[in-house]
């Protein structure tokens, strides 16, 4: 038995033997080249023969699904003339087949959406790749698709959306990919059927055919399992399923306690791809988008474009629902070497988050201005991390007013988003009843101010036997946020590991916390704990939030 | 010419399924159409030049038609925009 992490991109729980899609080596410059009028009508039967694959594709799948939906846009693109006719183009330079030449024209335009600012349509170079590649094939005279006849975990490095789309979903058991994203139609379309699926799993090559345990609810696998785990990983599926079954018929239902307490369960999402993830579980809002995504793995610093285009993106998608989006929390364990930090000795206690953007304030205004132009588009909240001070949110709030006046002058579309902190600090926590009177909610990083609180490195797997999530100290003051925070007529949040905490959803149900995110798979458990919950809410804020 | 602009409604902004249907319709009139926001128009019959406007709820359409049956496409281009999008 070989076991292993990955990611998960879909939950759930299979078992199966592998069928495994190996990447094919086109090898189409070994084709011949023939004149030119004889590659453009390659070209031509090329794109015909690739459309009537995807047009069979579709018969399979029925008109409705999101299978169709993908396909029938590659159809489409195959009679594109914006991808034929730079391929033709380059056919009538001659010196070039028909296939490397739709390849190359494939490559230009997909390189022409990863350019672009929106995340939705970054993903759709992908597409421009699958379509080239098929009508390539086509023209090579290799067949591409492979799929399993028989009910398989599904293990590639990575899938073309035209290769999900076409599997019949009796015969995917689970999907399981070295590389993919989490945003790729793989990843998509495998949360779309219900499929359990994990991707950046580092799994040896060559093993189709044996026996896979996927477990995508703990983000890890079994390869050959032994008959001990094949018993536990059956328990396991069966009550997933069931438990599963359960929390879907919650979806559409608001997250009232039977005391009145009325919460909402937001999502924490770390990418602007991970919002269908989130609103397939019935987010009520996102608590807490981290921006980071936009800074790290990043040659240099992200645009004020990018990250409007990022954050309207996210916004629109919720449809009205609030988006709470976090200011740059780097330092510490997040690192970004084009900032060019110096090394520190205590980087948890160094110059991180809020305190390099108050720093450099230059940098901190293009996220500002975006997020500002972004709240002209949705319902959109600003919320500031690392917060110990409240000269620190003064100078943060007189930021955010010279970027509002800038944009205003340039005339520019944007909206003053509702303002709040994050509790992570004992500082904060200690200072809440003033912090209230500066900002419009308050959310509560309960990961960090553990850590702070109890003088507990997170990082360090040796403290383990001291980490108590209920200790003491961490829910005084909790208490504490909530009683200044209600009391200045504000709302509060707590969006750390602790949200999601099954056994301390009563105690924050008491505590009067108006607001949990948490991440997307946990959203439909939270609810059913605060649904059957006996708790009694003793500092309720009395009126909604008003998000 | 007939010029008409359409408020996009739909939270997932103009994608891949409504942008490939948008521009077939408009393919179906002989009119020549430009679309996009003031700032950026583009051949309302290239569908990838169509999305690569990045085009999102609350951002304004504009759609110009030019030719003989301008009037006929510029209607059902609205009609698709207020049925879909």
């Amino acid at each position: 038995m070989q076991q292993g992490k990955a990611k998960i991109a879909g939950n759930g729980i299979a078992i199966g033997p592998v069928f495994e899609i190996k990447t094919q080596d086109l090898k189409v410059s070994d084709l011949a080249i023939l004149s030119i009028e004889d590659e453009l009508t390659r070209l031509q039967a090329g794109s015909e023969d690739a459309l009537e694959q995807i047009k069979a594709l579709i018969d399979e799948q029925g008109s409705d699904s999101a299978a169709a939906e993908i396909l029938e846009f590659h159809a489409m693109l195959c009679q594109e003339d914006e991808l034929l006719d730079p391929a033709r183009e380059l056919i009538k330079q001659g010196g070039i087949n028909a296939a490397v030449a739709i390849l190359q024209a494939g490559k230009a335009q997909a390189d022409e959406f990863k350019a672009l600012d929106d995340p939705y349509m970054q993903a759709r170079a992908a597409d421009m790749l699958d379509v080239s590649q098929r009508i390539a094939s086509c023209i090579a005279g290799v067949k591409l698709q492979t799929k399993p006849s028989v009910r398989s975990v599904i293990v590639a490095d990575d899938l073309t959306p035209s290769q999900t789309a076409a599997f019949a979903r009796e015969h995917v058991a689970a999907i399981v990919l070295r590389q993919g994203t989490l945003n790729s139609h793989a990843a998509i379309l495998a949360r779309n059927m219900g499929v359990p699926s994990l991707i950046e799993a580092s799994l040896p090559l060559n093993i189709d055919g044996k026996i896979m345990a996927v477990d995508a609810t703990a983000g890890c696998y079994y390869l050959e399992p032994d008959e001990p785990t094949i018993v536990k990983m059956q328990q396991a599926k069966d009550d997933w399923d069931k438990e599963q079954l359960k929390l879907f018929a919650l979806r559409g239902k608001a997250s009232i306690a039977p005391c009145g307490h009325k919460m909402l369960v937001c999502a924490n999402i770390g990418s602007p791809d991970e919002i269908e993830f989130a609103l397939d579980n019935d987010c009520e809002g996102v608590g807490l988008m981290r921006s980071e995504f936009l800074y790290i793995g990043h040659e240099t610093y992200p645009t004020e474009e990018e990250q409007y285009q990022a954050y309207a993106r996210v916004a629109t998608t919720l449809n009205g629902r609030p988006l709470v989006i976090r200011t740059l929390d780097i330092g510490a364990d997040k690192k970004c070497p084009y900032f060019e930090l110096p090394a520190e000795e205590n980087p948890a206690l160094g110059l991180r988050a809020l305190r390099i953007c108050l720093t450099r304030p230059e940098l901190f205004k293009v996220q500002l201005r975006a997020i500002c132009r972004a709240a002209a588009r949705g319902n959109i909240l600003l919320m500031l991390p690392m917060v110990t001070a409240v000269s620190e949110v003064q100078k943060a709030k007189a930021l955010l007013e010279e970027s509002l006046r800038e944009l205003i002058r340039e005339g520019k579309a944007c909206t003053r988003p509702q303002l709040g902190i994050m509790i992570e600090t004992p500082a904060a926590a200690v200072l809440s009843a003033q912090l209230a009177r500066e900002v419009e909610f308050f959310s509560i990083g309960t990961n960090d101010l553990m850590q702070y609180t109890c003088a507990l490195d997170r990082q360090n797997s040796s403290l383990a036997p001291f980490y108590d999530p209920h200790h003491p100290a961490l829910l005084e003051l909790i208490k504490l946020t909530a009683r200044n925070a209600h009391a200045a007529g504000i709302w509060v949040g707590i969006c750390g590991e602790a949200a999601a905490d099954l056994s301390l959803t009563n105690t924050f149900i008491e505590y009067g916390i108006d607001e949990l995110s948490v991440s997307p798979s946990r959203i439909l458990p939270v609810r059913a704990q605060i649904l059957s919950s006996d708790a009694e809410c003793s500092n309720r804020r009395g009126s909604e939030i008003l998000f | 010419m007939q010029e008409i602009t359409y408020k996009i409604t739909d939270p997932r902004g103009i994608h891949a399924r409504p942008a490939g249907q948008l521009v077939k319709l408009i393919k179906e009139y002989a009119a020549d159409c430009q679309l996009g926001c003031p700032e950026k128009m583009v051949d309302g019959k290239h569908l990838l030049s169509v999305m690569k406007l990045s085009l999102q709820q609350g951002d304004s359409l504009v759609l110009q038609f030019a030719g003989a049956d301008e009037k006929e496409a510029a209607d059902a281009a609205l009609q698709f925009l207020q049925e879909n999008l």
